[in-house]
């Protein structure tokens, strides 16, 4: 009986090790554990009142939860696209401050300090979103079409991106005076949960209803995985991987909305700087193949809120913003090579040499 | 002068007999002298027993066939030897001593070397360069003495290419040939050519053939993986039968007749094969039908020369010629695979237009090419994904098979067709060649369609699932469906279709019914004779 019991365990183990939740839920663990024993006060949520008076909670938890949902936004995109086209996009950040600057733009209008918006919210995000979403088919008809590889393709954007948001309000700094517009970054009155997470939770329900009720996810997968069979069996890769940076595009519209709504203006050089590399970072730790094919959405969505926990950490043991990227760097080097196939392979055979042992 | 050079050149003589002799001594025919011993090999898989105490015994200076249905544990046994995948149990020695290998650079080493049916060598570097990649001493090479050596062992083994020539740039026959050089410039005892002939034409296998007489008279042991009987015959000396992971036995050639060995091979009395034909009558035009598919001046991007073709309802026709004759390229073109440039399409008496392959599933057309790995199969997704694709594909993107829909049609025809699968989950490149073919024919039954094309469906898999898709397709044809049916074996076409069509350089050179449809009439329009020409 009570050998049986331990057989099962390796067993367990060694499914476990092959899921792909295994390796952001690890790290997830980890990270809880570390601060669980160096600072328990990480977990402290406590309930307070922002200046307008209404309700707020706080700690790091919450700015987790916060910060995480841009990236995990993000994140979703970035999964179709590496899915379709076997590589990353590395324009996300500059086209956040693209659609960000288009957003004020249209609500500033030609005058960057207006008292009163020019136009509806919702009108102006529209735009914004179709503005982003012509830069994704951009990069899209460049890798689908002309068959640059899709990091190279980036590039361009990566390189101009910033200065075409700037040239959107003659490098002027538009300031948004109206307080509806801050609920998108802040707090809906009050609910004390930031607002960034209820609009990452609408995208995943969004994209997880695209996933189930459309092909999205065979035609994703079928082309990144074999182009030519693809084709032959009726599909036009091109056009589904386009179809997938205009996704990608949409996402960063989300994101700059957000952003621009956290100060109610707009930092063309610093705004979402170095997000692009987090979410290709969510990606794979989600254990999703850079390499394009298939794809585990969930698990990327959860790899992005992972990477925003090590940042908080980080944060939280004073690590200057200067050094953040070196200690990320070591954690995930760490994370990275656990991913890899061969280490898995390696765990794998040594849970069923456990296995082995038990029995006998 | 003349006297010293006579004294000198029988000195030569003299030292080439005696090293001649040696020769004939120990490698004359199949010597007993044993390079290679597997004993009691076992290879487990999650969910399947791949090996189960294999023996296999290699010679020195002997072709050995291996010889089993697909799934029979012909690769994996490779594999082990190969040190692709580790063994469970048993003893591997070469020449008397127990050697353990652990991966394909230490099997090299121990002087096993493999030449796998696709090629892997590098195409964008040479000749020499591939001949000599990774194991090159030191940081620097005489680039010009590496030219010279490769050339000498190219010329030794009567291979027709240059040691500066771009790899890409020999045919696929050369290429071979040019990894067998790699390997016995390596000094291996024993090499493993995994299918080498599958994507060879006739003059190319002889070549080959006799590369590999060659080497055994020069006592390397050759493990030779094949589907092509006539092939086994015409070159081993002994055959090892596996079938389901088990060692049926090992036998002499001239013990064991054609028939038997595919017996052995199946496990039951031969299902003959040459009896299908009997069960169905070749197929005659219903009067004032229109055809299903017509063609006039059908050309692509591919190079063909434009074409007319046509095929009825309920017919089973094919297109045949040598490799590399543009049989494939008309069928893409009739697909749409390749960029179509003239030529008119009609369906069932109505114009249509076929630029892409959507178009012509749209059309009732359904295609399965010619290269399984690159152009059929999907390799990472599941069974269950890769059988659904093109009917889902035709669905629209707005209506996916829900979950259950589309593990009832899995479940449906994983039994219908027999295909050997863990479950419908299992990614679909972890089937044997065979198996997945079977998917591929599945996922296009799915889209139940009028036109059904199939480039060799029967290449690279044994010899039951071969006898099934040829029976599958006269099934079919009796039930109203039209069938093309390509394949580079001839007796299968023969057996099969009602009509042939003649491919030569890229061009239609003829068509065949009826008394034509024989071995030698096939043989002289391929050739060309004038008589034959149209």
């Amino acid at each position: 009986m009570q050998n049986n019991k331990n057989a099962g365990v390796p067993a367990f183990l060694g499914k476990l090790v092959r899921q792909q939740f295994f390796i952001p839920l690890t790290a997830l663990v980890l990270l809880t554990l570390f601060n669980l024993i160096g600072d328990p006060t990480f977990f402290k949520i406590t309930l307070g009142a922002n200046s307008a008076g209404n309700p707020v909670l706080s700690g790091p938890l919450i700015s987790i939860l916060d910060n995480g949902s841009e990236l995990a936004i993000l994140a979703i995109g970035m999964t179709l696209v590496t899915a379709s086209a076997r590589g990353q996009d590395i324009s996300v950040g500059a086209a956040v401050a693209i659609s960000g600057s288009m957003l004020l733009r249209m609500l500033c209008g030609t005058n960057s300090r207006p008292d009163t918006l020019q136009m509806p919210i919702i009108a102006a995000f529209l735009i914004a979103c179709v503005v982003s979403m012509l830069f994704g088919a951009f990069n899209g008809i460049l890798v689908a079409f002309f068959k640059i590889q899709p990091m190279i393709a980036t590039l361009i954007l990566y390189t101009a991106g910033r200065s075409i948001a700037a040239w959107f309000n003659n490098n002027e700094l538009p300031i948004v005076k109206d307080e509806t517009f801050a609920i998108f970054g802040g707090l809906i009155p009050g609910i004390p949960i930031p607002t960034p997470f209820f609009i990452a939770v609408l995208c995943v329900i969004i994209i997880m209803l695209v996933l189930k009720f459309t092909n999205l996810r065979l035609y994703t997968q079928a082309v990144g995985t074999n182009e030519n069979s693809a084709r032959l069996n009726g599909l036009n890769p091109a056009v589904i991987k386009v179809m997938s940076f205009v996704i990608l595009g949409l996402c960063v519209a989300v994101v700059g909305l957000i952003k621009v709504s956290r100060v109610s203006s707009i930092n063309y050089s610093v705004v979402a700087k170095d997000i692009e590399m987090d979410a290709i970072l969510a990606v794979a730790l989600g254990g999703n193949s850079l390499g394009g094919g298939k794809f585990n959405m969930g698990a990327s969505i959860m790899g992005a809120y992972v990477i925003q926990y090590l940042t908080t950490t980080l944060y939280r043991y004073q690590v200057s913003s200067d050094a953040l990227p070196a200690y990320k760097a070591v954690v995930v080097i760490a994370l990275v090579v656990m991913s890899a196939p061969a280490v898995r392979e390696y765990f794998s055979t040594l849970t069923k040499k456990l296995k082995v042992k038990e029995v006998a | 002068m003349y006297k010293y050079l006579f004294m000198r050149r029988c000195a030569l003589f003299y030292y080439y007999f005696t090293v001649l002799e040696n020769c004939q001594e120990v490698y004359s025919g199949v010597s007993d002298n044993i390079v290679l011993n597997m004993r009691n090999i076992h290879k487990r898989f999650p969910g399947v027993y791949a090996l189960q105490g294999v023996d296999f015994t290699l010679r020195a200076g002997e072709i050995h066939a291996l010889m089993g249905e697909n799934g029979a544990g012909k690769s994996t046994l490779i594999k082990v030897l190969t040190g692709v995948h580790p063994k469970d149990e048993g003893e591997i020695s070469i020449d008397d001593q127990v050697v353990t290998i652990h991966s394909p650079q230490e099997a090299q080493n121990a002087g096993i070397s493999t030449v796998y049916q696709e090629i892997t060598l590098c195409p964008n570097l040479s000749v020499a360069e591939n001949m000599y990649i990774g194991r090159t001493e030191g940081a620097f090479q005489n680039w010009k003495k590496v030219n010279a050596d490769a050339d000498k062992i190219l010329q030794s083994l009567d291979i027709p290419a240059k040691a500066t020539q771009q790899l890409s740039s020999c045919s696929i026959a050369i290429q071979q040939m040019v990894a067998i050089a790699r390997a016995v410039d390596m000094d291996c005892k024993v090499l493993i050519l995994d299918e080498p002939t599958s994507s060879l034409d006739e003059q190319e296998v002889a070549k080959l053939f006799k590369l590999m007489r060659d080497l055994k008279q020069r006592g390397v042991g050759i493990i030779f993986v094949t589907h092509f009987l006539d092939q086994v015959y015409e070159v081993c000396d002994r055959i090892t039968v596996l079938r389901d992971g088990q060692l049926v036995g090992e036998y002499v050639i001239e013990d064991l007749p054609r028939v038997q060995l595919v017996s052995k091979m199946l496990g039951k009395e031969l299902d003959d094969m040459s009896d299908i034909h009997g069960e169905y009558q070749t197929y005659e035009a219903k009067e004032g039908e229109a055809p299903v598919f017509e063609a006039a001046g059908l050309a692509s991007n591919s190079g063909i020369k434009p074409f007319d073709f046509h095929i009825n309802k309920g017919e089973v026709n094919g297109f045949t010629g040598l490799l590399g004759s543009g049989r494939s390229e008309c069928v893409r073109a009739i697909f749409g695979a390749d960029r179509v440039t003239h030529g008119t399409v009609k369906m069932n008496g109505k114009d249509v237009k076929i630029s892409k392959p959507i178009d012509a599933m749209r059309n009732g057309i359904a295609y399965l090419p010619e290269d399984r790995k690159v152009d059929g199969i999907v390799g990472d997704l599941s069974v269950r994904d890769n059988l659904i694709l093109a009917a889902q594909v035709l669905k629209g993107f707005f209506k996916p098979f829900s979950k259950a829909e589309a593990n009832k049609i899995a479940d449906e025809y994983i039994k219908l067709l027999s295909i050997k699968t863990a479950s419908a989950d299992t990614p679909i490149k972890s089937l044997s060649g065979g198996n997945q073919q079977k998917v591929i024919v599945a996922r296009w039954l799915l889209t139940h369609p009028d036109y059904l094309i199939l480039d060799e469906p029967t290449r690279g898999i044994d010899v039951g699932t071969k006898v099934d898709i040829q029976k599958l397709v006269l099934k079919l044809a009796s039930e109203g469906m039209s069938v093309t049916f390509i394949s580079s074996e001839l007796d299968e076409m023969l057996r099969t279709c009602s009509r042939l069509v003649v491919m030569r350089d890229l061009n239609v050179v003829g068509e065949l019914t009826g008394q034509d449809m024989n071995q030698s009439k096939v043989m002289s329009t391929i050739a060309g004779g004038e008589k034959n020409a149209e």
